[in-house]
């Protein structure tokens, strides 16, 4: 039962405000249905048709990793308590990255829920290093992930061995390197006045309300860039990159940031990928997870601007070296 | 963005997503195994949606801090981006665009037609002419010198690309997870070749088994060769993706 003190009357209020959100959206949610024809025929030409394809086909694909990851950092937001995670992860940063990039193995997702979830855990005193070395890790190297690149490289299970060590290599690195360099003021997390509710279950339904148009407007942004990638950038001209060893390495580290591809199909992608040597697919396989447009947007939406663009370029060096020795050594 | 359109918002997203997952729509886009996850995703969806529609006229007191969250605070990055997730809903709900075609074929080389389980291809079941996958028989004739299609009448379902020198070309995209990373598997055609078929016209061909390969100009990967006997055109599948 509502309180009686919420039942103040509302028609009073809404000569104050005669246009809010509401009506805009009602406003457009009109013009989109009567324009229907014209904006269908706008898109009727081939390339504009695989753009709206594979932007619409990247966020369902995206969506249930979404749902999952928002409902999942609610749970951590609203009902893990603060005590929980200071018993859970050494108290000790510099111990507590290698624990937090290890749980990022059993988290079952691609990279569009890690996002959220490394944020929620931020917020509820999870130190910054630990937290982003899970972000960093939870997308490469989960089981799923894994068993995908075994699929895709038939007869060489190395492959997949050598992207889980070097995924896992690379989110501890950042995480202490996060520990040595980082600063916490670059971190900016939004003002969440909706998470101090004491009502439990409509601060859950709140945070997830908040974190599925907040993190999904920026997958929005990341799926348009990723369709214009996949449109725009013929594959023919990469053949030519693939014969020199370090332009192809550099070649496909930035097609993994380009394509903005999800974590469980990569490998696939890399498999397909075969005139290039081992070692620059594999850096292709490391690389993706971490750093590509989508993220890049979501991290801008979640932790800000200032720590998405330090932490991005960092995180591609890194991959790209740890990516590199591993797969000279591994492969 | 007050919390009543966000509510909206999300009611929409939802609802296009259920929408796409009940129907075969979800099929354009991503793979079938998807599904359960999807309209798990749209109940969910759509229960935050009811949630937040509810609580906000049951609290409808002035909420001051709702709308001033909003408009200041967190500047350029706050959930005004939410917006965008109308894009979506336009995309599912009123364009609702076609699977990938002749043109993502073109711009991306044919896929490695990996030998499945090692080099034992068994043979294939009985009957005449026998339905096979684009993948399978390509596989069977680039790893295996096509021993097991010898003698055989095959039928083969793709839709028509053309490749760079002009021939028509049976196609079909394989999609691993979306559609997003789909990549064609292309095989040439010899003998009675549909020509003038526009691209992207679904065709079914009735052939066998032709010694010829090439390579896919893109990626210079092998590419099979069918010889048509006869052919007809057919209407979609349902599932397009191979």
């Amino acid at each position: 039962m509502p309180p009686s003190s919420l039942d103040t009357p509302t028609p009073q209020r809404a000569p104050e405000r005669p246009i809010g959100s509401l009506e805009v959206l009602a406003v457009v949610l009109v013009l989109l249905v009567v324009f229907r024809g014209p904006l269908s025929d706008l898109v009727s030409g081939p390339a504009l048709q695989t753009w709206t394809t594979v932007f619409v086909s990247v966020l369902v694909q995206a969506a249930p990793f979404l749902a999952f990851g928002v409902a999942l950092s609610a749970v951590i937001a609203v009902f893990v308590p603060r005590s929980f995670w200071s018993r859970a992860l050494p108290s000790h940063p510099a111990l507590a990255v290698p624990a937090a990039g290890l749980a990022g193995v059993v988290l079952p997702g691609c990279e569009c829920g890690s996002v959220p979830i490394a944020g929620s855990l931020m917020r509820r005193g999870v130190t910054p290093a630990a937290a982003l070395a899970f972000l960093l890790a939870a997308p490469g190297i989960n089981p799923i992930v894994l068993t995908a690149t075994v699929v895709a490289f038939p007869g060489r299970p190395e492959m997949a061995v050598a992207r889980g060590l070097a995924g896992l290599v690379v989110a501890v690195l950042m995480g202490w390197l996060w520990l040595r360099l980082g600063r916490t003021e670059w971190i900016r997390l939004p003002h969440r006045p909706e998470l101090d509710d004491l009502r439990k279950w409509p601060a859950f339904w709140a945070a997830c309300r908040h974190d599925v148009l907040h993190a999904g407007g920026f997958l929005v942004i990341g799926a348009a860039a990723a369709a214009t990638i996949n449109v725009v950038v013929p594959e023919a001209w990469l053949t030519s990159l693939a014969g020199n060893a370090v332009l192809s390495v550099l070649a496909l580290a930035v097609l993994a940031v380009l394509l903005s591809l999800c974590s469980e199909a990569d490998a696939f992608v890399a498999a397909s990928l075969s005139q290039f040597s081992l070692t620059s697919r594999l850096v292709f396989l490391v690389v993706g997870p971490m750093v590509d447009l989508k993220l890049i947007s979501m991290q801008t939406g979640v932790f800000g601007r200032r720590f998405a663009s330090r932490f991005a370029p960092a995180t591609f060096v890194v991959a790209v070296l740890v990516g590199t020795a591993f797969g000279t050594v591994l492969l | 963005m007050s919390r009543l359109t966000q509510g909206v918002v999300l009611l929409l997203f939802g609802g296009a997503i259920l929408r796409a997952s009940v129907t075969d729509l979800y099929l354009r886009y991503v793979k079938e195994g998807l599904r359960p996850f999807l309209i798990a995703t749209g109940v969910l969806l759509v229960a935050a949606a009811v949630m937040t529609i509810w609580y906000s006229f049951r609290d409808s007191a002035p909420e001051p801090d709702d709308h001033g969250h909003d408009d200041h605070g967190h500047g350029d990055h706050g959930p005004r981006v939410g917006w965008l997730m109308l894009l979506p809903v336009l995309g599912l709900l009123l364009v609702a665009p076609p699977a990938l075609g002749s043109y993502a074929a073109n711009q991306a080389g044919s896929v490695v037609a990996e030998p499945v389980g090692g080099s034992d291809y068994p043979p294939l079941p009985a009957g005449d002419p026998i339905e096979l996958s684009l993948i399978d028989y390509a596989s069977r004739t680039l790893f295996d010198e096509g021993r097991s299609l010898q003698g055989r009448e095959l039928t083969l379902t793709g839709f028509i690309t053309t490749a760079p020198d002009g021939a028509p070309m049976l196609a079909r995209i394989v999609l691993s997870c979306c559609a997003a990373d789909g990549r064609p598997i292309k095989i040439g055609l010899d003998g009675q070749a549909p020509i003038d078929v526009p691209a992207d016209t679904w065709v079914e061909v009735t052939g066998g088994h032709s010694a010829r390969t090439a390579k896919d100009p893109v990626n210079n990967v092998d590419v099979a060769y069918f010889e048509v006997r006869s052919w007809r055109e057919v209407p979609e599948p349902k599932q397009p993706y191979g």
